[in-house]
């Protein structure tokens, strides 16, 4: 048994625990399903449209963002455990070497900033011709916003 | 005697049972790790409900498990008496009627994944403490703990940690819910971005010791204290470097761990319970298990990371008894307390991380979500990978001129950085008053045209 053996031991044992959860309930409880029960559960009404709706763009450019810096760092992993006990010419070298590199890692995070690639406010989010128009006046709650005009529109 | 049995069965020696020896103590390591957390996750719940309750000037649960034995009872020393456990079988209590409960499948749902997605989101908390040392290696302990000694160490802990991404993702998809996508995906941005700055901040430790092995990272601790105060342990927590690491890995780690203020995949007043909408009986109960598992083993990494694992106080007691002879007899009882009660100082320090956790849940409102973001790859991360490259520069600086003069070059560059961080950060604040700064302003049509609230089209007016 070499070093990961017992960490197959304590994954079975953890797979085992996981899966006697998730079983016993379903062996031990009551099975009585009505149409109410099994119906998508929307706050108490009856469900209404396709629940795969359509969501952000936003949260898959955060993913592919990840794997762009995820891939960097684990780059780095390798170098950074032996660079303790390397010799001091192969310390500095790297190093600057490494600077480099960080150099790059550090313009293309500037990148990602500048072109809003990580903004999710309104200015991201909403269609361009929600957001400013400063020939417009500026929204101001204090008048605009009132119980009294809500009730006019409806 | 233990120590010689266990010696014998690392060594292959036969064993009455007739299994191999190895994969006896192996279990025994398993078992050794998972029992206690399964045992202390119920009395976690107790403390997180009651303590909560403190907080919020309530009582908590206090009342489960009370036995009022009658005034006739038999034997008279119990008659009329109680026994209180002080509803600390209140959380056994909730476990027992969940399994018992209807166990409620939506007709609409992925089955497979549906039935998976909980067991998925509980492995990884379990899982993760596979090479968490909570005892000294040397001797008994040595052969007990970790679990598997393996090179790299914090990697398996950062890729085991990284899973539990998938449970909630898996179940907020089978689901065929909206808000239970919506949960989903919320939370699979939040885990992903948070992981860039928790790797950052153990990628800094683990340049600072030289070793992805985690018993390597706490010998690492002990070593005098930034390279030359004898006598004193060299924490993480306690140098610069480890302290901005620290906070970095901190923040990262409740958000890992889906906990208030960053439990908006389950936002209960915008998406009802996020990914476990459709969730019920014990199936429900395994994502709260999974979460409080996680917390209590994230908590054993932030301490095995930067408190010194299982040391009990942060002196060398060895070095002092050479010091102060005067006291030796006195360093030398610490030392061996030292030793002999690692397991409950790194319970302790888990019990601490945990009841920070719930402070904190008391504590902080819930982030937006442009905040969470804007943390986590704004903030975080900017300051994980400078951190980073103050390590690296303090390495070669220490092997140049000493560690005395590493370790100054080390405070001159932190006090640089953090004046630079404090002066970019006020002014980009001092620019940023509210929506104006980003160009957003919510415009309304001219007064005279206004019929109640609606958002206006520029191109029409």
């Amino acid at each position: 048994m070499n070093d990961f053996g017992p960490i197959l031991i304590l994954m079975a044992v953890s797979g085992l625990i996981c899966t006697v959860m998730v079983v016993g309930s379903w062996v031990l409880g009551p099975k009585k399903l009505t149409p109410y029960k099994s119906s998508p559960y929307e706050c108490g009404v009856a469900p209404s449209g396709e629940a795969n709706e359509r969501f952000p763009i936003k949260f898959y450019l955060v993913a592919i963002l990840f794997v762009l810096f995820d891939i960097e760092v684990v780059f780095l992993w390798s170098w950074l455990t032996v660079f303790q006990s390397a010799p001091l010419d192969y310390q500095i070298f790297t190093g600057l070497a490494m600077l480099v590199y960080f150099a790059f890692w550090i313009l293309g995070d500037w990148y990602v900033l500048k072109i809003g690639a990580l903004d999710w406010d309104e200015a991201a989010s909403l269609a361009p011709e929600k957001y400013i128009d400063s020939s417009l006046p500026a929204f101001d709650p204090s008048t605009s916003l009132t119980p009294e005009r809500v009730a006019v529109n409806s | 005697m233990v120590y010689d049995w266990l010696k014998g069965l690392q060594d292959g020696a036969i064993n009455p049972l007739g299994i191999s020896g190895p994969f006896l103590l192996a279990l025994l390591k398993v078992l050794l790790l998972i029992i206690p957390i399964l045992t202390l996750v119920p009395g976690l719940i107790w403390w997180e409900r009651r303590l909560l309750s403190w907080m919020q000037d309530r009582i908590g649960p206090n009342r489960t498990g009370t036995i009022t034995f009658p005034d006739n009872f038999p034997l008279k020393a119990l008659a009329g008496k109680k026994i209180r456990t002080f509803g600390l079988l209140q959380p056994i209590a909730d476990g027992l009627k969940l399994f018992l409960k209807e166990d409620i499948t939506p007709s609409h749902v992925d089955r497979k994944i549906y039935f998976i997605a909980p067991a998925i989101a509980l492995f990884p908390a379990f899982a993760l403490g596979g090479t968490l040392p909570w005892g000294p290696h040397t001797g008994i302990y040595g052969l007990l703990t970790p679990v598997a000694n393996i090179e790299i160490g914090i990697l398996y802990v950062l890729a085991i940690s990284s899973l539990g991404a998938y449970g909630v993702v898996l179940a907020g998809y089978a689901s065929n819910n909206k808000y239970s996508l919506m949960g989903g995906l919320r939370a699979s941005a939040q885990l992903i971005s948070y992981e860039l700055g928790m790797a950052m901040a153990v990628a800094a430790v683990v340049m600072a010791a030289g070793s992805m092995k985690l018993t390597s990272l706490v010998e690492a601790q002990e070593a005098p204290l930034w390279g030359f105060v004898e006598g004193v342990q060299n924490w993480f927590i306690f140098t610069p470097y480890g302290l901005v690491a620290a906070v970095v890995f901190l923040i990262a780690m409740i958000a890992e761990t889906n906990r208030a203020p960053f439990d908006l995949p389950e936002a209960e007043n915008e998406l009802i319970a996020g990914y476990h909408t459709e969730y019920s009986s014990m199936k429900f109960a395994v994502f709260f298990m999974g979460e409080y598992a996680a917390m209590f083993v994230f908590s054993g990494v932030f301490a095995v990371l930067f408190l010194g694992g299982y040391n009990m106080m942060p002196f060398q007691w060895d070095v002092l008894a050479n010091q102060i002879p005067a006291m030796r007899g006195f360093f030398e009882f610490m030392a061996s307390a030292n030793y002999w009660l690692a397991p409950l100082t790194f319970i302790v320090k888990c019990a601490a991380g945990i009841t920070f956790f719930i402070w904190l849940r008391a504590t902080l409102p819930r982030l937006r979500y442009d905040q969470l973001m804007n943390l986590g790859w704004k903030t975080l991360l900017p300051v994980g990978v400078a951190n980073f490259i103050v390590v690296g520069l303090w390495v070669v600086l220490t092997k140049i001129w000493g560690p005395v003069g590493g370790f100054v070059s080390l405070l001159v560059a932190m006090v640089f950085l953090a004046v630079l961080y404090l002066n970019f950060v006020s002014r980009t604040r001092a620019e940023a008053i509210g929506l104006q700064s980003r160009k957003i302003a919510l415009v309304d049509p001219a007064p005279s045209q206004r019929r109640g609230i609606t958002l206006v089209d520029p191109n029409k007016s």
